[in-house]
């Protein structure tokens, strides 16, 4: 038997495999199966799952809704739709703008002299290491009506003899939008450098020689060459901008509402799991076309892993 | 074209940035000596000690830890030395188990042909392209349906019922740290000479011999570092563990959350500093024996 085992290696590399395997099973693939079950689910008065087949979740979800004010069978209620396009939007802004902080701070690292580019990376990864709900907080003592950036706002319009009154930035969208991106910022940072560091100095050389400008070696050779960075750091920041509820939650107040905390409302709130599983799926759905479609035009780099 | 060029907008927009990851962490420290206990505005520092907490109205007069007040307070609350347990707990727990199975298959898929090999390999994927609150709520799903169905058959009751707790967690925070350290030390192994291997083996090493004597010193630092990845997702980790905790396993994220939702006192910020401390001094002690050891080398 144990003979066998050690000569036939496909059995050994399914037995060294096989507990990450199941574990991944149970934990990642049946849930989500489990999901899609209970969202054609329907709610039972106590709060539990009635297993049946009904599209109304997402009926529901699409804006048609039986629950009229005005005697109506049927009228529509954007109000979840607009949910779905504001986390995408949200996560459309933050991408964009990390990216457009992240871009030079990774290039000013990959380019530092290689006994300091170390320490760069490390100050990059500090504040990542502090926890994400911290970070919020932070945050959220900063953008108050009270808080330091008030303050100096204030007194920097004393100083030029403005009159003014501080107001409130917390509970806004802007707020949500500059949580997202503090929080997300060295996901997007990391591959950048990686990618940017892997180009061949040479090469700037030789495009100099060619007799292209700074501006012109950076759009021709130094750009594409770090887009795996570009591409491998969106997909770290867009797909948990588009799922994650603690930032609206806390910076945005009520105002905010996105599909993360429709989602978690009706798990721990208002207690409709079937409702939630439609949301989380149509949530799902929505991040995997927008990485497909991504992917599928810029390729999917080995970036994602060295961050 | 020199490459350690810079342009003044590329050190313009570094300085910028910086300045704007750090100073919320600064502002964050600043706020953990403040006198008001309302924590609105900075009212300054705690001005003296004495042998009982003096206060004034909401601000604090004196201490007996003087400026360190809010740590001492801190230092008195069961509720977060408890969730601070948890947290290492789940932590230590989950990367161990993490990174033993995780290695094993990082091996496999590297090494063996098998066939169920892209199924495992493709399912690496799942928690980085799917959001953590989709992989959150289905853990919930399940825990709560197999346990409802398992307590109703075996018509359990009290404490035997199954429920959420630190086993939830911990078994959720493993499924998904588990495919950073296979993809991380699989990056290691594809780098790997396997003539060593073969040299071994042509010495009359078994493979048992061969793993422990060489393959295993060359893949550790992937290892290792994998491990580490996997214990700061678990330490940091909000949205699993929220969906996963039950009675009694409340981790520090979780504590602060429920604080954040309340009342803040700068107690919470003296919690944010002493955290930001602990995992500055353990990230720089590790940079410190990293580049020790690529010295040796």
């Amino acid at each position: 038997m144990l003979q066998r085992l050690r000569e036939n290696k496909s059995t050994q590399g399914t037995l060294l495999a096989l507990p990450t395997t199941v574990w991944l099973f149970i934990l990642l693939i049946i849930p989500l199966f489990l999901t899609l079950v209970i969202s054609f689910g329907k709610r039972s008065p106590d709060g539990n799952v009635i297993y049946t087949f009904t599209l109304n979740n997402y009926i529901r979800l699409s804006g048609y809704t039986t629950d009229c004010p005005d005697g109506q069978a049927t009228c529509f209620d954007p109000l979840y739709l607009q949910i779905l396009g504001r986390s995408l939007s949200l996560a459309f802004n933050t991408t964009a703008l990390v990216i457009i902080m992240a871009y030079p701070l990774a290039y000013f690292i990959a380019r530092a002299h290689p006994k300091q580019r170390n320490m760069f990376l490390f100050m990059v990864l500090i504040p990542l290491w502090t926890n994400f709900v911290i970070r919020v907080y932070a945050w959220m003592m900063l953008l108050r009506k009270e808080g330091a950036i008030n303050i100096i706002i204030g007194w920097i319009a004393n100083f030029l003899h403005i009159p003014f009154q501080p107001f409130e930035m917390l509970y806004t969208p802007g707020a949500v939008l500059v949580g997202m991106v503090y929080e997300f910022l060295p996901f997007m940072i990391l591959p950048i450098f990686t990618s940017l560091e892997k180009i061949d100095t040479s090469l700037y050389e030789a495009a100099a020689d060619l007799g292209a400008n700074s501006i012109k070696t950076f759009l021709r050779v130094t750009l594409p060459l770090s887009m795996p960075g570009v591409v491998a750091g969106t997909i770290l920041v867009f797909i948990p901008v588009m799922g994650t509820f603690i930032v609206s939650d806390i910076l945005g107040g009520r105002q905010v509402i996105l599909v993360g905390n429709l989602i978690q409302r009706q798990f721990l709130d208002a207690r409709d799991p079937t409702f939630g599983s439609a949301a989380s799926l149509i949530l799902m759905i929505m991040t995997l076309i927008v990485t497909y479609f991504y992917t599928r035009k810029f390729g999917f780099g080995e970036e994602i892993v060295a961050a | 074209m020199n490459p350690f060029r810079r342009s003044p907008f590329v050190i313009t927009a570094t300085v910028l940035v910086y300045f704007f990851l750090y100073a919320p962490i600064v502002g964050l420290i600043l706020y953990s000596f403040n006198a008001s206990r309302a924590n609105v505005t900075f009212e300054g520092f705690i001005p003296s000690f004495s042998e009982r907490v003096v206060m004034d109205g909401s601000l604090v007069k004196s201490s007996p830890c003087g400026l360190f007040h809010w740590y001492c307070d801190l230092a008195k609350n069961d509720d977060v030395i408890e969730a601070a347990g948890n947290t290492l707990t789940i932590a230590f727990t989950a990367t161990i188990i993490a990174t033993v199975i995780g290695t094993m298959a990082a091996i496999s898929l590297q090494r063996y042909d098998f066939k169920i090999k892209p199924f495992s390999q493709l399912s690496l994927y799942i928690p980085i392209v799917i959001p953590e609150i989709v992989m959150g709520i289905g853990a919930l799903t399940l825990f709560s349906q197999f346990f409802g169905w398992v307590n109703d058959a075996f018509n359990l009751s009290g404490d035997a019922r199954l429920s959420l707790g630190m086993t939830t967690v911990t078994v959720s925070h493993i499924a998904f740290m588990v495919p950073f350290v296979t993809l991380v030390v699989q990056a290691r192994l594809q780098g790997f000479d396997k003539s060593y291997e073969e040299a071994a083996m042509d010495l009359g090493a078994n493979e048992w011999t061969t793993f422990r004597r060489v393959t295993f010193p060359m893949i550790l630092p992937g290892v290792l570092s994998g491990a580490l990845l996997a214990f700061t997702l678990s330490l940091d980790d909000f949205v699993i563990t929220f969906f996963t905790n039950g009675p009694g396993s409340t981790t520090l994220p979780i504590y602060v959350y429920g604080l954040l939702r309340r009342i803040i006192t700068p107690q919470v910020n003296a919690l944010s500093t002493v955290w930001i401390l602990i995992v500055f001094t353990a990230v720089l002690l590790l940079q410190v024996i990293q580049s020790r050891e690529q010295k040796q080398h």
